[in-house]
C-alpha cells in the first residue's frame, strides 16, 4: 500500500513537471507578450498545484500536506489575477499585438489613461 | 526518481532567465519573473519531500504572496507610462 502511494505521488509531480516542460517552451517560443503571458500562466499554474497534490498524496493529512494543501488555492488566485492585471498594463503601456493576431478586444473601448 | 525531477525542474529556471535577459520589451521581462515566481514554489515542494522538513513549504507559500505582490505593483507601475514617451 504503501508503495502505491509513493509511486502515485512520484507519477503525479511528473505529470506537473511535463506541464511545467510545456508552459516554458512556450514562454520562449511563442511571438508575443500576450500569448507568452497565457501559455506559462496557465500551463505552469496547474503543473505548479499537480506538485502540491502529490506533495499531499504522500504525506496525508500531516504537517506538510495541510501546507500543500493551504498553497494550491492561494497560487490559482494570486496567479491569475497576476497575469490578469499584468496583460492589461501592457496593453495600456502600448504594446502591440503580433501580425498573426485575428482578434483585439480591447480596441473598441476607451480608457482613459490617468 | 526526485532527484533527476528537481534537476528539470530547476532547468526549466534557465528559460526564465533567457527571457528576462533578452525580452524586447519591459512586459517580458515581467512575465519571466512572475513565471519564475511560481517555478521557485515547485521546486520548494520537491525539495521539502526530499528532506522531509516541513517548513520549506511555508518558504514556497510566503514566495507566492511575495511574488504577487511584486507582479501587482510592478503592474501598477507600467500601467500609468506610455511606450512612446
Amino acid at each position: 500500500m504503501a508503495d502505491i502511494i509513493i509511486i502515485l505521488s512520484t507519477l503525479l509531480i511528473a505529470i506537473g513537471i511535463l506541464f511545467n516542460i510545456f508552459g516554458c517552451v512556450g514562454l520562449l517560443r511563442l511571438p508575443d507578450v500576450y500569448n507568452r503571458l497565457q501559455s506559462a500562466t496557465k500551463c505552469v499554474t496547474l503543473g505548479t498545484c499537480s506538485i502540491l497534490l502529490g506533495v499531499l498524496v504522500r504525506y496525508g493529512f500531516a504537517s506538510i500536506g495541510i501546507k500543500a494543501l493551504v498553497a494550491i488555492p492561494l497560487l490559482f488566485f494570486t496567479a491569475t489575477v497576476a497575469a490578469h492585471a499584468l496583460a492589461k498594463a501592457s496593453y495600456r503601456f502600448g504594446i502591440k499585438l503580433g501580425e498573426k493576431s485575428v482578434h483585439d478586444d480591447y480596441k473598441d473601448e476607451d480608457y482613459d489613461v490617468s | 526518481m526526485l532527484e533527476i525531477l528537481l534537476y528539470i525542474q530547476t532547468g526549466l529556471c534557465v528559460f526564465c532567465l533567457y527571457r528576462i535577459i533578452r525580452g524586447p520589451t519591459i512586459a517580458d521581462r515581467m512575465v519571466g519573473l512572475d513565471i519564475f515566481g511560481i517555478l521557485v514554489v515547485g521546486i520548494c515542494a520537491i525539495v521539502a519531500i526530499l528532506t522531509e522538513r516541513p517548513y520549506i513549504l511555508d518558504v514556497g507559500i510566503a514566495w507566492i504572496i511575495l511574488s504577487f505582490i511584486g507582479t501587482i505593483t510592478l503592474a501598477k507601475y507600467l500601467e500609468n507610462k506610455k511606450l512612446n514617451e
